[in-house]
């Protein structure tokens, strides 16, 4: 199932005193999901993104746009008509049903034609179950369940009845660390198994570049950027989404451009050789900064922190946006953590450089 | 030891006024020829027992307090179900229609009398409204306050529905807001329609509260005793509007009064009919009632 979204706009009345302005909670979205795709919608929490998956759901009437499912128009159609499987953040599994009752709790709501005998139902919910490895607890109450398989009972049940597109509202939020990274792939496992377009709400940027095929960075209700993980993370159209992606974020330093080349400070730090001379920001990826004794980015150090497989070498710079910048560098590299100053060079394609005034990302032509 | 300390003025009270007249209740209801003034008695049996139920003002009693416990509970229980559950799909109003509600539980006993005169009660001057409601539709006027068993019986129940239903609105509506949205949603999601939520997911989801107000409901029904008075005035026996607890108080202080084995046996008997009730709803709802 192909999700089109045409300019869609979801404003809520404002409800502050004296300024009524209304919120602008989803802005102008057009957006093209592609069948059998798994997409993340990620952003920082009032990004829009849950208003964005209910309007898919349908739970919300969009202010203005359409909503595409293949060639029909949704935008209309109510939540219980179109077809789509929600899995809630906090799950919503009916606590005084056991896990085959919620699962079969769909099933059961089909009418007339569409209405199967109680030995199909029970087929069905076991396959749903079965496709999440959960047939062994059908007589359990949710509440006798872990979080995980809470999580997956609620997908079960969102499953049940083939959805046209699979929601997923913040899935691993509730998960601890270790069972998220479980979780995400077991859902990758299940959309790739059902081939059901899945769209998900993330604030973990992490979380999302792990198992979508596309993510789009939203922002104040405004797509930021779409694109296949990677390439969003190594061609950011903008500070805000260089800065999102990543952990340790990217460093990010006042600077200019001047006769070609790029300072921070006193020091050029990389050629841009097609940029004309102009205050711009720079952003540097904590892996593109590479200790050397000769280095042209001196930085005063302020410690190390060691990560097991690498090491993160916390610095700090005048010119910097923030109070540290941090460099990931190998675990095997010495770094003498008494000395007061490091020295480091940067990676010219894990450098950034971005518009001051709108933070939109300035290409240069780097050898 | 500390902890018994803070707890003996509780005990204390609750000993004096409590467990020690419920224990003297019922060792006067087996003790036979009780003399109020000479503090003696004949004998120790069932005697009290078995006069209170040959007594034809004991049975009429009970048969209106089963009537009123059968009529009342489920009736209450239900509109008021149905106006909460009304009340919470609204939005406009809703806290006016809350306040109008919930009036006859804060509004004075006898200002609710004497609304139910003006609908009820014949006088020289007029025969009521409700009479001229009947009147207006061509029917014939009847008696409410003095009339036939069945006019009273109908004012009786409907007095108490009316009295016992802003509570169970009140308890309803807070029952029904707490439950999570978020189920009424996904519940949409899977195009569950209206009935089948509120049959599937409200219902049991309330089922506590429900529970709760069903067993409080019985209780407060079998206990009923002043709204007959409000109605019929004291002398209910005359008036066959009489409660088991209205015996019970007729025995000890009425014009008959002065049995206090007679009205011990009475009591002792609404005791073990209300437990045994009480017992037959904690076991239907081990089935019923989810604790989440």
């Amino acid at each position: 199932m192909k999700i089109v979204l045409q300019h869609l706009t979801k404003t809520f009345p404002g409800r502050g005193k004296g300024e009524k302005r209304d919120v602008v909670a989803v802005n102008d979205v057009s957006l093209t999901i592609p069948d059998g795709e798994l997409i993340g919608l990620l952003g920082p929490s009032g990004c829009g993104k849950s208003t964005a998956l209910n309007l898919l759901s349908g739970l919300q009437k969009p202010t203005a746009g359409r909503i595409f499912f293949d060639e029909e128009d949704v935008t209309a159609l109510p939540a219980e008509k179109r077809g789509v499987g929600l899995v809630f953040q906090s799950y919503a599994l009916y606590p005084h049903l056991t896990v085959l009752q919620n699962i079969l709790f769909p099933l059961q709501n089909l009418k007339g034609k569409e209405r199967l005998s109680k030995e199909e139902m029970r087929e069905k919910a076991y396959e749903a179950a079965g496709l999440v490895q959960i047939d062994g607890l059908m007589d359990r109450k949710p509440s006798e369940l872990s979080g995980g398989q809470q999580q997956r009972v609620a997908i079960a049940r969102a499953l049940v009845k083939r959805p046209r597109v699979l929601l997923l509202d913040e899935p691993l939020s509730n998960l601890d660390a270790r069972l998220r990274l479980q979780t995400r792939e077991e859902i990758r496992r299940i959309q790739r198994e059902t081939g059901i377009t899945t769209v998900f709400v993330t604030h973990d940027q992490e979380e999302a570049m792990s198992i979508s095929d596309r993510i789009v960075v939203m922002r104040e209700g405004v797509v930021q950027q779409v694109g296949r993980p990677q390439a969003v993370y190594d061609e950011p159209d903008n500070l805000f989404v260089a800065r999102f992606l990543g952990i340790p974020g990217i460093n990010v330093f006042a600077g200019r451009v001047e006769g070609g080349r790029v300072w921070i400070g006193h020091d050029a730090i990389v050629d841009a050789q097609d940029v004309g001379d102009r205050d711009v920001f720079v952003g540097i990826r904590p892996e593109g900064l590479l200790l050397a004794p000769d280095g042209p980015l001196p930085c005063s150090l302020r410690g190390v922190e060691v990560m097991g497989r690498d090491i993160n070498v916390v610095a700090s710079h005048p010119c910097a946006k923030s109070a540290s910048i941090r460099a990931c560098i190998g675990a095997q590299e010495r770094v003498d953590a008494r000395a007061q100053t490091v020295r480091f060079s940067a990676k010219p394609n894990k450098t950034f450089l971005f518009d001051r005034e709108t933070g939109a990302r300035i290409p240069f032509a780097h050898c | 030891m500390k902890g018994w300390l803070y707890l003996l003025p509780a005990i204390l009270f609750l000993g004096a006024f409590m467990v020690y007249p419920l224990i003297d209740v019922f060792i006067y209801s087996f003790e036979e020829g009780y003399n109020f003034a000479s503090q003696t008695y004949t004998g120790v049996g069932l005697y009290n027992y078995s006069y209170v139920l040959r007594d034809p003002y004991f049975l009429q009693a009970l048969r209106n307090t089963l009537i009123l416990v059968v009529v009342t509970v489920p009736l209450s229980t239900g509109l008021a179900l149905l106006i909460s559950a009304a009340l919470s799909s609204i939005r406009a109003l809703r806290s006016l229609y809350q306040t109008v509600y919930f009036l006859p539980y804060v509004t004075n006993t006898l200002a609710v009398g004497l609304v139910f005169m003006i609908l009820f009660k014949k006088t020289p001057y007029t025969d009521g409204l409700v009479n001229l409601v009947i009147r207006w539709f061509g029917g014939e006027s009847i008696d409410f306050i003095d009339g036939p068993y069945w006019a009273k019986m109908f004012v009786l129940c409907f007095y108490t529905i009316w009295t016992v239903m802003p509570f169970k609105i009140l308890v309803l509506t807070s029952a029904l807001a707490s439950v999570d949205e978020v189920y009424y949603q996904a519940a949409r999601v899977d195009g569950t329609s209206k009935l089948r939520t509120f049959g599937r997911i409200t219902l049991p989801m309330i089922s506590p509260t429900l529970f709760y107000l069903i067993i409080t409901g019985f209780i407060g029904a079998f206990k009923a005793y002043s709204d007959a008075v409000a109605l019929f005035g004291t002398n209910l026996n005359a008036a066959q509007m009489n409660t088991i607890v209205g015996y019970v108080y007729d025995m000890l202080y009425g014009d008959s009064g002065g049995y206090p084995s007679y009205a011990s046996a009475a009591a002792i008997l609404l005791f073990a009919i209300v437990l045994t009730i009480t017992c037959i709803n904690l076991l239907i709802s081990r089935k019923h009632v989810h604790y989440s």
